[in-house]
């Protein structure tokens, strides 16, 4: 077994070694999952989920794996608009370290939030998406649901279609795919493509067309509207036109490809409705996935460290 | 009445060209080549050994904020100027971003009484371009150089309107006042928080893009040509910038430049930890913009380095790195950092290192009697210990707040005495 970490932050920092042993543990934690049993794994240690953005798949993910291990979970929302004036995070973690709480798991629009608390707090820090930075467990067990189809990460052909900008899905993804030896494109408009992404080993193509028919998996992100506000995007309209995954380039695909989505799915928008529906999609695979993966995580981390 | 011989000292003064071994004098608050008559030689001269030691001119510091008034948790007058001597600074410059901002006269003469009660250094005070640095009206810059400001600044924001700094150019220059320009894009910047590239994307902050430094930096230059004016680019952090200041000298132009040490010595690696204490504007760039400074300094093309000493509370700095405020200090590092990212490594001599933060700071800004070791001069001085190696402990931090990307780190070459007006005001040895 190749994992020695207190917390998970990023996949960045993670090496081929602690993926496959991820995987490894993933797919024992997937059968206990289709089992419908429990295991005590985590018997009397207490999770705390603490989300200071609104999410309720990520988060019911996590407390479904943390309660098949036979954890206590506690459930803590924060109201973005309070964080500024209230109490600060680093408080709200001192707190819930008095608690006796073993792992906790956040969420919040700042990139870096969990390696900050990871670096001052000897709790375990699992990171549910942290500004655009990474969301490690989703690029995960969207590596999980690859291999699970493919029975292969290398030499894999990866496209992630959207607004790789502000995506911490496409940034975990990028490095956990890369790391195993697959081939990355991401597609989408100029306005939405960070910069120097190249020097992440990745392959930028604005046409959608021009690589769609090349690829052995889709992953389509979600767009968010305000965007728009932004001047990042003239239209909605315009945004459908050109890189919705509609029902011409589904037939574009190749035959064995999937598509994927880390949801929740604006129909319509950057997937059409039959699509995202149609045999080629593993999208209700990877909500299932998700809980394997993180069950996997929680058991992992050594909390010695 | 009172004196000092400072014995066997090398004397480092670019105003004079001078490096050598000799002994240095002062005879109250100046520097003279032979004490008067009315010294008693015997009680009133104190002998200092300054063998292995070198002196430079006090250190003139064109770019601070000492928070005073109205942000007095942050820094003050009576903090900052004892962290400023620690790194051997006696003349300070401080940035009008206060509250209220030094944009009349009442707010001048305040921090001047305060200076001279609370301070141990000569403190001069920039006055704004705009009220309240907003960018839409002039201040009264007649009054505000009446009252005793050294330069005008919006500086933490940038006058958006071309036409509003053509007019501060033209305005400024019947009082023989330099603007002093924070060049940024805004819209370009947004609300980026860290220097635009590889390591933006890696991370997930919102990138600032070179451009929107260099934008600036050529709109003004042009306005400065049209006008004639003096305009002074504060902190150079691309090497865009220090490319069009070059040219800029080289057509005649009235541009005078200054960079920082954290611009030579960091790049936006450094912001890798997420530590808030990285987080500064202009952003730390990236090893080619570094070149082009060390480069641009060594040329002659950016005449100054100073420190942009920005203090923050801790409670601010332990914000998310995108939510917390832009700003290190820098009153106690800059001369090590000088020492061995510049005089160590090559880039300039120690002669040509010392005129960026004494000779031409005095010259660019017109100082009487400062940035010099000539007699006649105040005795105004600080004194290197070259061999002399520290850690720069946060809990030796003298000023109000620690936010310093420097915490750690290993210098050789220390401020060993500080004078000011032949006062001794900082002495480790
Ligand atoms: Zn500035």
């Amino acid at each position: 077994m190749s994992f020695d970490f207190k917390d998970l932050l990023a996949i960045k920092d993670l090496s081929k070694k602690n993926l496959q042993t991820i995987l490894y543990s993933t797919q024992c934690c997937k059968q206990i999952l289709m089992s419908g049993e429990k295991t005590p794994i985590l018997v009397d240690k207490n999770v705390a989920i603490l989300f200071y953005e609104p999410s309720t798949r990520t988060k019911n993910s996590f407390e479904i794996a943390a309660k098949r291990l036979s954890a206590n979970v506690i459930n803590i929302s924060v109201n973005t608009s309070s964080v500024v004036k209230g109490e600060s995070i680093t408080d709200t973690v001192k707190t819930l370290e008095a608690m006796r709480i073993d792992y906790i798991i956040i969420r919040h629009s700042s990139a870096g939030i969990a390696n900050m608390l990871a670096k001052n707090f000897k709790v375990s820090i699992i990171n549910a998406g942290d500004g655009f930075h990474e969301h490690p467990t989703q690029g995960l067990l969207d590596l999980y649901t690859i291999y699970e189809y493919k029975k292969k990460i290398k030499d894999l052909k990866v496209l992630i279609v959207g607004d790789i900008l502000h995506s911490r899905v496409a940034k975990s993804n990028i490095w956990a795919l890369k790391t195993m030896g697959a081939e990355v494109f991401v597609s989408g408009p100029p306005t939405f493509i960070p910069a120097n992404i190249e020097e992440l080993g990745v392959t930028v193509f604005h046409n959608l067309d021009d690589i769609i028919d090349k690829v052995d998996v889709v992953n389509i992100l979600r767009i968010q509207s305000e965007r728009q506000k932004e001047n990042l995007l003239p239209s909605l309209r315009e945004y459908i036109s050109l890189y919705q995954l509609n029902k011409k380039r589904l037939l574009n695909l190749k035959s064995e490809a999937i598509i994927m989505h880390p949801g929740p799915i604006n129909r319509g928008i950057e997937i059409d409705s039959e699509v995202a529906d149609s045999s080629k999609s593993v999208i209700n695979k990877q909500v299932t996935n998700g809980i394997a993966v993180r069950m996997s995580i929680l058991s992992l981390l050594n909390r010695d460290k | 009445m009172f004196g000092f011989k400072i014995k066997n000292i090398r004397i480092i003064d670019p105003s004079q060209n001078k490096d050598m071994v000799d002994d240095i004098l002062i005879e109250n608050d100046f520097i003279v080549n032979k004490f008067s008559e009315k010294l008693d030689i015997h009680n009133e001269i104190t002998v200092i050994d300054g063998t292995g030691k070198i002196v430079i001119p006090g250190i003139i510091d064109i770019h601070s904020h000492l928070r005073e008034p109205g942000q007095e948790n942050k820094e003050t007058i009576y903090t900052g100027t004892r962290s400023a001597v620690k790194g051997g600074i006696t003349t300070v410059f401080c940035m009008p971003n206060t509250n209220p901002y030094i944009d009349n006269s009442t707010v001048v003469e305040s921090i001047l009484f305060r200076a001279k009660k609370e301070g141990i250094i000569n403190v001069f005070p920039i006055g704004c371009i705009t009220k309240g640095s907003k960018g839409i009206e002039l201040a009264e810059i007649g009054f505000l150089k009446k009252s005793g400001i050294i330069a005008i600044s919006d500086d933490g924001m940038s006058i958006s309107n071309s036409g509003i700094m053509k007019h501060a150019l033209e305005y400024s220059k019947m009082f023989n006042l330099p603007v002093i320009s924070h060049c940024e894009d805004k819209g370009l910047s947004g609300n980026g928080v860290m220097n635009e590239g590889k390591n933006s994307t890696i991370l997930g902050l919102r990138g600032i893009p070179r451009q929107a430094e260099d934008i600036i930096v050529n709109r003004d230059i042009m306005l400065a040509e049209l006008t004639n004016a003096h305009l002074h680019i504060a902190h150079v952090s691309t090497f865009g910038a220090v490319d069009l200041i070059r040219s800029a000298k080289k057509k005649g132009i009235k541009i005078t430049a200054e960079t920082c040490p954290h611009y030579f010595t960091l790049t936006d690696e450094a912001v890798k930890s997420y530590n808030t204490n990285t987080k500064v504007n202009p952003p730390l760039r990236e090893q080619i913009d570094i070149e082009a400074i060390k480069y641009g300094l060594s040329d002659g093309t950016i005449d100054c380095i100073c420190t942009d000493h920005a203090p923050h509370t801790i409670e601010d700095k332990n914000l998310p790195f995108d939510l917390a405020p832009f700003g290190i200090i820098g009153f106690e590092t800059m001369l090590s950092l000088i020492l061995n990212e510049l005089v160590d490594k090559g880039v300039l001599n120690l002669l040509q290192a010392i005129a960026k933060i004494t000779t031409n700071p005095a010259k660019i800004f017109k100082l009487k009697k400062r940035g010099s070791l000539k007699i006649g001069s105040f005795a105004d001085l600080t004194i290197i210990d070259p061999n002399r190696s520290f850690k720069f402990e946060e809990s030796c931090i003298l000023s109000k707040n620690k936010n310093s990307p420097f915490i750690g780190r290993q210098f050789k070459g220390c401020v060993v005495m500080t004078m000011v007006s032949g006062k001794i005001v900082w002495k480790i040895f």
